[in-house]
């Protein structure tokens, strides 16, 4: 065990595409993309809420479609447009999503926020006027503890409204 | 900002844009990781430890046990029974009994892996009525009754014409923050340490840690992190001293940072009890008596096993008159996981076991269930089985009658070929079209306590500040208030925003700068710390008016409105940025609500509580019963929070927290074989999803209670208590079948 331990971990040098921005990173093979993003990015805002792909709090998108980060390895994603809750504002603007889940009180404790943002953005992106049955299909890998949904259903559409008007 | 506005939370604008910094995101340069070593047996002796080959592998700085345990190797939030690190026994699964602080994560837990105890296990008790058994092991020096409390109210001989008994057991349920347990633990020259954490209650950390540190408190000092929710699991100390341990051994700062299935272990969880009993009523269905024994299994160690046990029983009977009571509450010592505070604190479990017995009563008298809890509704002036005469607005049949007169949702009742599959119980992986499912309405009202209770001092401390800047008034207010989601931070601002008319309010960071804010636990924050933020602005207040009478000679009757100081008819007199100039005005009050006693050690009477908390529930589901299949249709749900000082974020407490009384009714639940977590992880312990919950009916009542700061009451808690019991009732309607366990089980609704 304490050869395998001492053994050189293997990395590989990787370009990820962040909110736009190409970055060179040298990282462990086996690292995941969610480790990869908060320790070595320093983008803390994805979450890790169990790290097996069973919270949705780590949720990013690639490609525009949502993926778990803490499922996926960086090498499976070189090149490809990730974006992250940091991304999701422009500038000082914030998402049609990000206003509508302050404005609603949608985070309360907010760790599950990032990933259900990115989850509800895919939504829309491709859904501009979702049913609450089809928002509710669309956060369904997501938990959160503390608001029951309601502010969360009803944020998600008002951003919804708010961008197709 | 002003108090009964639905203002935006000033943490928002960063919650959303991912900037808001939680424990886990903490970072320090040259930091290293501590993992805990954690016992694989429930019940067991430990031999030997040996950390020689945990200490050479690479990158691991630190090894520690109990040995290394610099002051008192015991803590705990009402008996100093739980060891920091395990030394002769350890008594549950997952006890920390070592720690390794290594370079890399990774690293610490390999040496974690790596660290060897020789144990002699033991045979665990992991039934609370085997642990009273005369024979068994002795837990703990004095014995395994943590607590047990005698309620002896009324005529104890008293006889009825009408009788039900009943047995109820609830399961084990997890409070399940979706943060886990983290901080950064930073140690300093002078041999003090700064811990940066996620806690409900920063100076109880603070006062636990100095003993267990060997340090005066004033070199613990304590800044509070992020929260990613709480609801009872950080009221305990997880990683707290051992991050703090570490840290000072190694002289560097040490993060640590729990994984799910650690967390699983790392914080105490709900009681799981059973419980026994008998009501009696008359013809007309008033009650006579209520009889009961509640047996919580509190765990390997106390935490706050002896307060949850006596809310259980003073709640026992519900929000009733109850002429006679007899009531005994026993928690006791076993090798399960300990268990500890979450939200409802004791009355959840009771809630379903008195409920159930008044529907049980109704079915008897062939009366219905709404009528029945009305004809006994607790009000004003009344007794409480403890003897205190309840004042303040009592609305329990103002609640009742709310839920039940809101419209009902549209049948589900599905014939034919038009059914929508996806709205089934099952969904579309059901396998009928619907034929089987039935639908039930089931009601439920439950109270409790807000605030200690029992003579433990609740009070809280404020510090608030009022100076210029580019030339505006601007007011700081400083607390120790942990804020866990709740919004707490907004209901601050808005109180010193409204007693100081200012409307630059700026809510610190909380931390162990200022004097003790009590913990965000028993729904009290937004009396208790409210009531401070309120007092201290009052007296800033008061001097800026001094201030203007004594340097313009103006008028009595003068108050602050939109940042000016105006008189009482709302002319200006002075901008108070003008006013002030370089002045600063800061003013530190603590608030104490009315006192408490505790209860009597044998019938157990006594003004035990401060202030009392209802709400109800209306739920409805459709069961498949031959699938064994079960949804929530709708919940409805009344509650008086006396006066809301953020509407928006009574809503949000109302929903979360019924959510999480959801969850335990139908699939929440930590499953034990032997001692052991079975299931420790999201994916086989279910919480609600969004497809789990149904819409919310609401009903909001400001009643006023004329003991609290604004009329408010506590509303954190109360939503957990009631809604799964309703449900609980409503399957009962939907299925015919006793139902006297939660959660709720597939083969609870078929076999
Ligand atoms: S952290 Fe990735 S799903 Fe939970
Ligand atoms: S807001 Fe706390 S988990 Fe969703």
């Amino acid at each position: 065990m304490k050869n395998e331990l001492q053994r050189d971990v293997e990395r590989v040098s990787l370009t990820l595409n962040v909110n736009g921005e190409r970055s060179q990173v040298l990282v462990p093979v086996h690292k995941t993309l969610l480790e990869v993003l908060r320790e070595d990015m320093g983008l803390t805002g994805t979450k890790h809420g169990c790290e097996l792909g069973e919270c949705g709090t780590c949720t990013v998108l690639i490609d525009g479609r949502p993926e778990l980060s803490c499922l996926v390895l960086p090498v499976q994603v070189e090149a490809r447009a990730i974006t992250t809750v940091e991304g999701l504002a422009v500038g000082s603007e914030l998402h049609p999503l990000q206003q509508a889940f302050a404005e609603l009180g949608a985070a309360q404790c907010g760790y599950c926020t990032p990933g259900i943002l990115l989850a509800s953005r895919a939504l829309l992106d491709v859904n501009p006027k979702p049913t609450r049955d089809e928002i509710r299909e669309a956060l369904a890998g997501n938990l959160c503890r503390c608001t029951g949904y309601v502010k969360i259903l009803q944020a998600v559409e008002l951003a919804s409204t708010r961008m197709s008007s | 900002m002003r108090v009964g506005e639905s203002v935006r939370r000033p943490d928002g604008a960063a919650k959303v844009r991912g900037r808001f910094e939680y424990s886990s995101d903490l970072h320090a340069p040259d930091m290293l990781w501590g993992a805990t070593v954690r016992s694989p047996h429930p019940y067991a002796r430990i031999k030997a430890i040996d950390i020689s080959a945990a200490r050479a592998m690479p990158g691991v700085h630190v090894v520690l046990t109990h040995k290394d345990v610099t002051g008192r190797n015991l803590y705990g939030l009402e008996i100093k029974d739980q060891p920091v690190l395990a030394h002769d026994f350890v008594r549950y699964w997952g006890e920390a009994v070592a720690l390794v602080a290594a370079d890399h994560p990774e690293q610490a837990r390999r040496a974690a892996q790596a660290l060897k105890v020789d144990y002699e296990v033991l045979k665990p008790i992991t039934d609370a009525e085997a642990a009273l058994a005369p024979d068994a092991a002795k837990l703990h020096p004095n014995g395994n009754i943590t607590r047990q409390v005698k309620i002896r109210h009324g005529d104890q001989s008293a006889r009825a014409d009408i009788v039900v008994t009943g047995e109820y057991e609830i399961g084990m349920q997890d409070q399940a923050p979706l943060g886990p347990e983290s901080g950064l633990a930073v140690p300093e020259q002078d041999g003090s340490v700064e811990l940066h954490i996620a806690t409900q209650w920063l100076h109880v950390d603070q006062e636990q840690l100095a003993a267990v540190l060997g340090l005066p408190p004033e070199k613990v000092r304590l800044t509070m992190a992020g929260i990613g929710g709480a609801f009872g699991a950080r009221e305990d100390l997880s990683m707290q001293a051992h991050a703090c341990l570490l840290a000072l051994e190694a002289g560097r700062p040490v993060k640590m940072s729990y994984s799910r299935t650690e967390s699983f272990v790392g914080h105490v969880h709900r009681h799981p009890g059973r419980l026994w009993y008998e009501h009696g009523a008359d013809r007309d269905g008033r009650l006579v008596y209520v009889k009961a024994r509640i047996l919580l299994d509190g765990g390997a160690y106390a935490s706050s096993s002896t307060a949850v046990i006596a809310n259980a029983s003073c709640f026992s009977c519900g929000p009733y008159r109850v002429p006679s009571a007899t009531i005994d509450g026993i928690v006791a010592y076993t090798n399960n996981p300990p268990c500890g505070a979450m939200r409802g604190f004791g009355s959840v479990q009771n809630c379903y076991a008195h409920e159930a017995q008044m529907d049980k009563l109704a079915a008897e008298l062939k009366m219905d269930p709404v009528e029945l809890r009305m004809r006994n509704a607790l009000q004003t002036g009344d007794k409480l089985i403890t003897g205190q005469t309840i004042d303040g607005p009592v609305p329990v049949a103002e609640l009742l009658k709310s839920i039940a007169a809101m419209p009902l949702p549209a049948s589900g009742e599905g014939k034919g070929g038009d059914v929508d599959l996806t709205k089934l119980p099952g969904g579309v992986s059901n396998t009928t079209h619907g034929e089987g499912v039935k639908r039930g309405v089931g009601y439920a009202i439950g109270f409790k306590n807000i605030g200690y209770s029992e003579g433990f001092k609740d009070y809280s401390t404020a510090k608030v500040r009022l100076f210029t800047k580019d030339g505006k008034a601007r007011v700081e207010v400083h607390t120790a208030a942990a804020e866990v989601g709740q919004g707490l931070v907004t209901v601050q601002a808005q109180i010193a925003g409204t007693e100081l008319g200012v409307n630059d309010v700026v809510v610190l960071d909380a931390d162990t700068n200022v004097g003790s804010a009590g913990s965000s636990s028993a729904s009290r924050q937004t009396y208790i710390t409210g009531g401070a933020v309120k007092t201290a602005s009052e007296a800033v207040r008061d001097r800026v008016i001094a201030m203007a009478r004594a340097e313009l000679r103006a008028p009595s009757g003068l108050h602050i409105e939109n940042d000016n100081v105006v008189t009482g008819t709302g002319k200006l007199v002075v901008p108070l940025a003008t006013l002030l100039g370089d002045e600063v005005i800061e003013e530190t009050r603590e608030f104490h609500p009315r006192q408490t006693f505790p209860l009597d050690a044998e019938t157990g009477q006594a003004d035990a509580h401060m202030q009392y908390a209802f709400a109800a529930h209306r739920a409805v589901v459709d069961v498949d019963a031959e699938l064994g299949l079960l949804k929530v249709v709708e919940l409805a749900t009344a509650q008086d929070v006396g006066k809301a000082i953020n509407p928006q974020a009574v809503e949000g407490q109302i929903e979360g927290g019924s959510a999480q009384g959801l969850g335990l009714a139908v699939m929440e639940e930590i499953q034990l074989k032997d001692g052991v977590i079975r299931n420790a992880s999201f994916t086989d312990y279910l919480l609600p999803t969004i497809l789990d919950m149904p819409p919310v009916r609401m009903d909001v009542l400001e009643l006023g209670d004329p003991n609290s700061p604004y009329g408010l009451k506590g509303v954190g808690e109360p939503p957990t208590i009631s809604s799964g019991p309703a449900i609980a009732a409503a399957v009962r309607a939907a299925t015919g079948r006793p139902i006297t366990r939660v959660p709720i089980r597939p083969h609870d609704l078929t076999l």
